[in-house]
């Protein structure tokens, strides 16, 4: 595996102060690899979510360090951090959050457009992206016209189509029958490995795992322990 | 890559067409409002501005067109000795009663005119001619008003303040802002018609020498003329516009009723926007998620109220158009120029986008972490 994209250390999270405060995180660290595809699991409330937002720059921790492609995030001005996430990361969300309005190609051209890059190029940066999940079929499709693996697929390649190197996806398959899941989890699994992607997934579904190079539990804010894909436990989380 | 903003507005039709039914009420009721308050304004003081004077003399005191208080024609002489004058005509406006057939009254507003003169005189002749007004009792009156008062065109005969008068020309599009429809007539007719004495003229039409300073010409014959004023045409008319419009409190009413128009249509604007931003709250968030500034969504939101304010002052200021058209045939005229249309377009698109303020408010305060909760 190549050098880290994401190194955590000591992170915390705390919502609230004083008397009320609630530690969302306490004392975290991980770190993930280019190619990697990570899988973190843990009970509702245990704090995986927290964790992916702070690691997606969406979310900023109260104290530690997060690094992301090298460069710290922790402690950065709040007008810096769309830049980060438009630079290094794709974002695959449970609900897919396709915009109605938009026909497929069009919610892959979106994440080209936010970063100022139209025409042409963008065009073709798009198809390729949709062709890549094996949509280019469905490019004029409405998100009303696909199934729901559709969706997530189309979601998928719009992550991509801005060539991060960090894809972010939280319960990518809640909303999947089986079937679909699976052939979801297989995509983001080539994607990580031939595409050389940190991929950090968060998931309840534990089909998920035979996909995975690496699974962390987390559990009270804590990483309370890490396997491979084999359930072998590999002790330290970083 | 198709506009967002766009794609948006056209995805939901039941909100676009409320929200574009508030922009053209508002710019219907708008431009309509302001279209009357230009017409009226026009109405009050079209006999000035089409009189062809640079000067006029009046009275000391007089505020306002028709209040014009009768002075010795003889000044007539002083005022025409004065260097850089080139011309001047007596000239009365001044209420009258017209008696109809049936025995009915109607006020109206006798304009005497020196005849063989070149100012003060009708225009938009559509029936007879000005020469007709050398025939005995002849008058001369806007089409607008024949039901009014009560005749049927050319060759009616009438009563004027109890003298004969008899309808020889008709005008077009001559309104009047008061209930007294216009009555053009030679000058010694219409001391007949009112209460003007023999020698005596309530004004003095001047027309300046060809390049001499209007305001100059004034000043010298403020000096020669004792006891009258002396305004330029432009003074003059902008004094009367004001009067009416302004001094009795009626352009006013009509301009509270185009603001009224305009605050509808930005407090509609403002909830359909705001309602429709809303709904999207998840796409922004998910925008803000992937890396979009809140410049990106400002433009977004910015880019649906400029659409919005486009479409529906489009279609608006088509209605107030066709309404203005059709007002044209009325006593009571709605004139939409250009530089009101376009004043009027400014208005919408800052309706609009001012509308977008509590929308913008709402996307800068999304937590793009909203999109990690189900």
């Amino acid at each position: 595996m190549s050098s880290a994209a994401i190194t955590v250390s000591g992170v915390s999270k705390v919502y609230g102060e004083g008397p009320t405060a609630v530690r969302a995180l306490e004392d975290v660290s991980l770190s993930v690899a280019r190619g990697e595809v990570l899988l973190m699991m843990g009970p509702s409330g245990s704090g995986k979510t927290t964790l992916l937002s702070i690691m997606g720059a969406i979310l900023g921790a109260s104290s530690g360090s997060v690094r992301i492609n090298g460069e710290e995030i922790v402690n950065r001005p709040q007008r810096d951090l769309p830049r980060i996430r438009l630079e290094h990361i794709g974002f695959v969300f449970q609900g897919f959050n396709l915009f109605p309005a938009l026909t497929a190609l069009e919610n892959v051209a979106l994440a080209l457009d936010i970063r100022g890059e139209r025409g042409s190029t963008a065009a073709r940066l798009a198809t390729d992206a949709l062709a890549s999940v094996g949509l280019a079929h469905k490019a004029g499709a409405y998100p009303s016209d696909l199934s729901g693996g559709q969706k997530q697929r189309v979601a998928i390649a719009r992550a991509l189509v801005g060539d991060p190197a960090i894809v972010l996806a939280d319960e990518p398959t809640a909303a999947l029958d089986s079937q679909s899941g699976r052939a979801v989890l297989e995509l983001v699994r080539q994607l990580a490995h031939q595409r050389k992607r940190a991929v950090v997934l968060v998931t309840h579904d534990h089909r998920a795992t035979e996909y995975a190079d690496r699974i962390v539990e987390i559990a009270d804010g804590r990483i309370t322990g890490a396997t491979d894909s084999t359930g072998v436990a590999i002790g330290s989380s970083l | 890559m198709p506009s967002l903003a766009r794609r948006n507005l056209l995805h939901d039709r039941v909100r676009l067409v409320v929200t574009l039914t508030g922009i053209v009420f508002a710019v219907v009721l708008s431009a309509i409002q302001l279209g009357l308050f230009v017409g009226f304004q026009r109405a009050t003081a079209d006999v000035i501005a089409h009189a062809g004077a640079d000067l006029w003399v009046k009275s000391t005191g007089v505020t306002h067109l028709e209040t014009g208080v009768p002075f010795s024609e003889r000044k007539r002489y002083d005022v025409l000795a004065t260097p850089g004058v080139a011309d001047v005509q007596k000239h009365i406006v001044r209420f009258g009663q017209w008696r109809k057939a049936d025995g009915g009254q109607e006020s109206v507003m006798v304009v005497g005119l020196e005849l063989g003169g070149s100012m003060g005189q009708p225009w938009n002749l559509v029936s007879g001619s000005l020469q007709a007004l050398d025939q005995p009792d002849a008058v001369i009156v806007d089409e607008l008003y024949l039901e009014k008062l009560g005749i049927r065109g050319v060759g009616d005969l009438v009563e004027i303040g109890g003298h004969r008068a008899q309808v020889v020309g008709l005008t077009r599009g001559i309104r009047t802002f008061t209930t007294a429809p216009p009555v053009f007539t030679a000058f010694k007719r219409a001391q007949d018609y009112t209460d003007v004495a023999e020698g005596e003229t309530p004004f003095l039409l001047v027309r300046t020498e060809p390049g001499a300073d209007a305001a100059e010409v004034a000043a010298r014959i403020r000096t020669r003329v004792s006891d009258v004023e002396v305004v330029t045409e432009r003074h003059w008319q902008t004094a009367q516009e004001r009067y009416w419009m302004f001094g009795t409190g009626a352009g006013i009413t009509v301009l509270i009723a185009a603001g009224l128009g305009l605050l509808v249509g930005v407090v509609v604007v403002a909830q359909t926007i705001y309602a429709a931003t809303v709904d999207h709250i998840r796409e922004y968030g998910t925008l803000k998620a992937m890396g979009a500034t809140n410049a990106y969504l400002y433009r977004v939101i910015l880019e649906q109220a400029a659409l919005s304010a486009v479409a529906g002052y489009s279609v608006g200021i088509a209605i107030a158009l066709v309404a203005s058209r059709g007002s044209q045939a009325g006593t009571t005229a709605i004139i939409l120029e250009w530089p009101l249309a376009i004043a009027l377009f400014a208005l919408t698109l800052v309706m609009c986008l001012g509308a977008s303020v509590v929308s913008i408010n709402k996307v800068t305060r999304i937590d793009p972490a909203m999109v990690f909760k189900g």
